[in-house]
């Protein structure tokens, strides 16, 4: 019946072949000296094709993502925002909006480890794995993906910011510096993600990274200046990645807090926003590629 | 044996997991010849080592020891030339269920490198050749099992493999999922692909096997025709169902007559059965016998032994001994799955 759908664009015009058994004229591989680096381009692609394909017929991962970080702006800025006195003059729209940023690119890392673990559980991993691919394209794929999922989130948490009248209080440049922050952070949790997604048992033990999530974004300055925290918490909340990351975007668009600038990581917010997440990357992506590798164990 | 004779040739593979409160010794010295078009079943329990062996011919895990070829290639030092001949079926089907089947089959061909236009030509000859034509265009998760597999099959199929390795390719499946998957895998082999498949239905072995290798504790413990393997354990039959356990030892005296073992006499379902050579001869004769003699015979027949029957002998009637649950089953290909093991003993 849906028989029209059929794209057949048979060249020849071959014979049908009915119920014929199979083809055994064998689509040749292109062999010769092939560049091993174009082939990882190329199979990258065709993996980040297939994941964002992912993103458009099911447009509702997006909305999971952005549930959290929008269901708490509303929140904090209006329900609480009232109470919440972070500073002389500050508004607290202004306070909490970059802090949502950073905290949308946190959780970010449970999409990868989601994914990953899908494909895993799925047996997909392992077809990827028996075929003749660039096996590098199965993470670098995951990796451009997931960058470019986060941009989506950022663009619409930037909109929604905007409609509440939040605006950026420096140039065009210091802000789209501050966006290539949060995508570094991002970034970085890229190889977290994909490490947990390999660790993890299956799905459900995935949702569970949750446990880990939450406090690691909220133990932060992401709602409140860690200065107003008690002391060991503060400190642990002044040293989170997620912090540096939030206070360097607050600086970028020209809202530096008064709360915040007290300690030396304070001091260097936007210095630590870019080795953080080198730091991170250094150590997973090798505890990554390595766990990838151990599969064959 | 010659590597070009043989699609598949594993020598002496070994391989142990080593979980964190156990270690499982998988496979100990396997070895395995599949004769170049052949179809050849891997039979054994939960847990006995069949995914093991699967996974290291695929290059999906590195043995221990050993050494294994496919098509002519060392699964070890060159895994990119083995991976370009060989299509690998695993346990689930592993397809993404959000594309649909003719995305997927052209997702994996342009990762078997071929051109954007030429995988979209193989896919739509897969889809045709699969018979999923009608379902081509709708995601994969509304598949039927059956439906699945046959995606997972077309996919493994794109450079039209000259192995295919089959890993329990229809459990889970319903009869008619099942009878779907051998058909396409028939096709296959008429095209000439070597077929190596492991599945834990004897039937299914019986039905699309050349030779069945019989595996236990990571060992291979037979490996014939699945007709010589019946011979093995004395060809066929010969049976005598009679009325009253009275003319018991009528008929066992009859049918000894025609056997040179011992009939085995069962009094509760009150019939004597021995193996036997001459197959019709036997029957004559000792239909005439119990007739001459005037017993009351209410069935008289020969059986064929059933691959159940040889398997239970070969793995001394301990079928799932050792092994009682699925989630052994499940442990048998992975690390993480022996950890799992390990942590719920």
């Amino acid at each position: 019946m849906t028989a029209t759908v059929r794209t057949t664009s048979r060249p020849e015009g071959g014979p049908e072949r009915g119920n014929a058994p199979v083809r055994v004229s064998v689509p040749t591989l292109p062999d010769g000296p092939e560049s091993r680096l174009y082939w990882a381009f190329a199979d990258c692609w065709t993996i980040v094709r297939r994941d964002l394909t992912h993103l458009v017929k099911q447009p509702v991962i997006i909305a999971w993502q952005l549930g959290f970080p929008i269901v708490s702006v509303l929140l904090f800025v209006y329900v609480f925002g009232s109470g919440m006195a972070v500073g002389d003059g500050v508004d607290y729209k202004t306070f909490a909006m970059p802090g949502m940023f950073a905290m949308t690119m946190a959780f970010g890392f449970m999409n990868t480890a989601m994914a990953v673990v899908i494909d895993k559980d799925r047996g997909v991993t392992d077809r990827f794995r028996s075929m003749p691919m660039a096996s590098s394209a199965v993470v670098t794929g995951r990796g451009v993906s997931d960058l470019a999922h986060a941009s989506i989130d950022l663009v619409v948490l930037a909109a929604i910011a905007l409609a509440i009248g939040w605006r950026s209080d420096s140039g065009i440049l210091a802000t789209l510096a501050a966006f290539a922050l949060l995508l570094l952070l991002r970034f970085a949790l890229i190889w977290v993600g994909v490490l947990l997604g390999l660790v993890v048992r299956n799905q459900e033990a995935a949702g569970n990274l949750f446990a880990v999530a939450f406090p690691f974004g909220m133990i932060s300055s992401v709602f409140t200046p860690p200065s107003m925290m008690p002391d060991w918490l503060g400190t642990i909340a002044m040293w989170n990645p997620v912090s540096s990351t939030a206070n360097a975007v607050r600086e970028l668009f020209g809202q530096q807090s008064p709360e915040l600038g007290t300690s030396w990581i304070e001091q260097h917010a936007v210095l630590m926003a870019v080795v953080w997440p080198l730091a991170i990357t250094a150590v997973f992506l090798p505890l990554a590629v390595r766990r990838f590798q151990s599969l064959s164990r | 044996m010659k590597a070009s004779e043989h699609a598949v040739l594993a020598e002496g593979l070994s391989k142990r997991y080593r979980g964190r409160k156990n270690s499982k010794q998988a496979l100990d010295a396997f070895d395995l010849a599949v004769p170049t078009g052949s179809v050849h079943g891997l039979l054994g329990p939960n847990g006995a080592g069949k995914t093991t062996a699967v996974r290291i011919l695929a290059t999906l895990l590195r043995a221990d020891g050993g050494r294994a070829l496919v098509g002519g290639h060392d699964v070890r030092t060159e895994p990119r030339l083995v991976r370009r001949q060989i299509g690998f079926t695993g346990q689930y089907a592993a397809v993404d269920e959000i594309l649909t089947g003719r995305q997927n089959l052209r997702m994996f061909g342009r990762l078997f490198h071929l051109s954007p236009s030429a995988a979209a030509r193989r896919a739509d000859e897969l889809l045709e050749q699969f018979d999923l034509v009608d379902a081509a265009d709708k995601q994969v998760s509304g598949y039927s099992g059956g439906m699945r597999r046959r995606v997972d099959l077309a996919a493994s199929m794109i450079l039209a493999p000259r192995v295919l390795f089959l890993d329990e390719p229809t459990t889970g499946l319903d009869p008619r999922g099942r009878n779907e998957v051998w058909a396409a895998v028939r096709g296959l082999v008429a095209g000439g692909t070597t077929v190596l498949l492991t599945t834990q239905y004897l039937d299914e072995a019986d039905q699309l096997a050349d030779r069945i290798a019989v595996i236990e504790h990571g060992r291979k413990i037979a490996d014939d025709t699945p007709e010589r393997l019946k011979d093995r354990i004395g060809g066929d039959q010969i049976e005598v169902v009679v009325a009253d356990a009275g003319e018991l030892p009528l008929a066992a005296k009859a049918v000894a007559r025609v056997s040179d073992t011992e009939p085995r006499t069962d009094s509760e379902t009150l019939r004597v059965s021995a193996p036997v050579s001459d197959r019709v001869g036997a029957l004559t004769e000792v239909a005439r016998t119990l007739q001459d003699e005037g017993a009351d015979v209410v069935d008289i027949g020969l059986r064929r032994p059933t691959l159940d029957e040889v398997f239970l002998r070969l793995t001394g009637g301990r079928r799932d001994a050792g092994h009682p649950d699925d989630s052994d089953h499940r442990a048998e290909g992975t690390t993480r799955g022996v950890q799992r093991e390990g942590e719920t003993a």
